[in-house]
């Protein structure tokens, strides 16, 4: 049997590394088109609805690429609360990022619109025109985004904590292929 | 996990070490968090928000729910249009391309209030969702005046707030809306129009201006600014005036249209350069080239509380290709607003009153 490996492999690195500048500037442009009335609301929209689409694309190819690699292990000393609260918040992550792109796409529509990407590039609706439907899948989309956002910061901060207080490799498993030196 | 990778054999930190690292992470995660309060409004209250126009609205018109926030007041019309192929050398929108496009649309009364009497306003609006053959769709919400009387969402903020009841006395500051005239010049063709408006006695009489620019792109991606009026084939005989009564306008196109469609032409005028088109208050000047783009057919009615217009959005910025946005402020705040009135009051259907007892009659 191999041995774990230190590192997350280099696909998972630049899907995370990638992925994290996405989805951070998806919350940001997502919380500040709807805060917005000026031409800064249109452009932020038609920003807002392709770079969900390539999310959701690259989340489907990122959670294939985590269950086809190994991920280095988590340190043997981490205390059990915080092992749970990691796989947990892992979890919330990846559903997160599936399920807000698709919540988008389903509320658009089904307010009637046509999921349109871009001035022709449409996409079917996946839920029938249905106000009632529309209104709540509408607010679980924002709700969610900001759950995404929470969790987003919880990460970081534990991010930050395995570097700056505990000193281990984790932070370093995702940031490069070599042992530190 | 069974093997975990084998514990640090750092050297623990100091308790001031240990502060400041933490206190770093803090630090980190309060700019984050800080970043996006900005972003999302509420670090930075002074903003203009859709959710702000829409609550002026509420506060001026009360809070009805399940109706639209302003325009509440209305009657569903379906048809189609028939394309002329006038405008076809200008877009690529099948609905110039093609011979026949259906449409849904709304004939309406501008208060926020659903129950205002019809003569409460000289403004109809006329609303249409064009469904193309392709799926993409063309929204559109146009108005009886030709101009609007701001030119921005903050003024258009700042109108609607002089017409806010005060706490003190419950009524609005009579010298409010005289006094945001005086200080808004860009309002004087509005102005002009509105003092010799009359409440037309028919919604099929009126004709409906775009009032906001947009672009017509063809093929070749060439894009030309235009405005857009629908005018009515039916015309009223001279002096006809509103009859008694509150809810006249709904008589009166049920009547018309049981003895036959109504007819509008979609007329579709051409700017010169120079001409602005980032300004709802300005006319353009006369002698525009006009197409004549089709027409406008429509031959039923259907109550809104029941009817097909009442889940959709008409915002203006749902365009097909072959139309584009011009640089108008007031287009986006449309759409903005649009959305947080609609969110609002399909979050209330349930809550919408006698929807089935207005279907049967």
């Amino acid at each position: 049997m191999s041995t774990q490996p230190n590192h997350f492999a280099p696909l998972a690195r630049l899907l995370h590394w990638l992925m994290a500048l996405m989805i951070i500037a998806m919350l940001f442009i997502g919380a500040g088109m709807v805060a917005s009335v000026s031409e800064r609301h249109e452009w932020l929209i038609h920003l807002h609805k392709p770079l969900g689409a390539a999310i959701l694309l690259l989340a489907i190819l990122r959670l294939a690429v985590r269950f086809a690699t190994r991920q280095p292990p988590l340190p043997a000393d981490l205390p059990g609360w915080q092992v749970l609260a990691a796989k947990a918040s892992h979890v919330m992550l990846y559903v997160l990022m599936l399920v807000l792109p698709l919540l988008g796409w389903a509320m658009i529509s089904a307010s009637g619109e046509p999921v349109m990407l871009g001035s022709s590039l449409q996409l079917p609706s996946i839920v029938a025109a249905n106000a009632q439907v529309f209104a709540f899948l509408r607010k679980a989309h924002g709700y969610l985004a900001y759950l995404l956002f929470l969790t987003v910061l919880l990460h970081l901060a534990a991010a930050l904590f395995h570097a700056w207080v505990r000193r281990d490799d984790v932070l370093d498993s995702m940031l490069r292929g070599k042992d530190r030196g | 996990m069974v093997d975990r990778s084998s514990p640090p054999t750092r050297p623990p930190l100091s308790a001031g070490s240990l502060t400041l690292r933490l206190a770093g992470i803090a630090v980190v995660v309060a700019a984050v968090a800080g970043a996006f309060a900005y972003v999302n409004g509420t670090l930075d209250p002074q903003r203009l928000t859709p959710k702000k126009l829409i609550n002026v609205l509420e506060t001026n018109n009360g809070v009805h729910p399940g109706f639209r926030r302003n325009h509440a007041k209305g009657v569903c019309v379906i048809g189609h249009f028939e394309s002329s192929g006038e405008a076809r050398s200008y877009s690529s929108a099948q609905v110039f391309n093609e011979p026949r496009t259906p449409v849904v649309g709304r004939l309406a009364v501008t208060p926020g209030n659903p129950y205002a009497p019809d003569s409460a306003a000289p403004i109809r609006s006329l609303a249409l969702r064009f469904t193309q053959a392709n799926g993409q769709q063309w929204r559109t919400g146009m108005n009886s005046m030709p101009v609007f009387p701001v030119a921005t969402p903050e003024a258009f903020y700042q109108l609607q707030q002089a017409q806010s009841p005060l706490p003190s006395t419950g009524k609005p500051d009579p010298a409010a809306v005289p006094a945001f005239f005086g200080s808004h010049p860009e309002a004087a063709a509005f102005l002009a129009w509105v003092k010799t408006a009359k409440p037309s006695a028919s919604y099929a009489t009126e004709t409906y201006n775009s009032v906001n620019a947009f672009y017509l792109v063809n093929a070749a991606g060439q894009r030309q600014a235009v405005r857009w009026n629908m005018v009515p084939v039916a015309q009223d005989a001279p002096g006809a005036t509103a009859p008694e009564g509150t809810d006249y306008l709904d008589k009166d196109l049920v009547q018309r249209i049981n003895a036959g469609p109504l007819r509008w032409q979609l007329l579709i005028t051409l700017a010169d350069p120079g001409d602005p088109v980032n300004d709802a208050t300005k006319v353009w000047p006369a002698g525009r080239k006009v197409l004549n783009a089709g027409t406008l057919v429509l031959e039923k009615t259907q109550p809104q509380l029941s009817g097909e217009c009442r889940d959709i959005n008409y915002d203006p910025l749902v365009l097909p290709a072959g139309i584009e946005a011009s640089d108008d402020p007031l287009l986006a705040a449309r759409s903005a607003g649009y959305a947080n009135s609609y969110l609002r009051r399909t979050s209330e259907v349930s809550q919408l009153p006698a929807a089935k007892q207005e279907a049967q009659q």
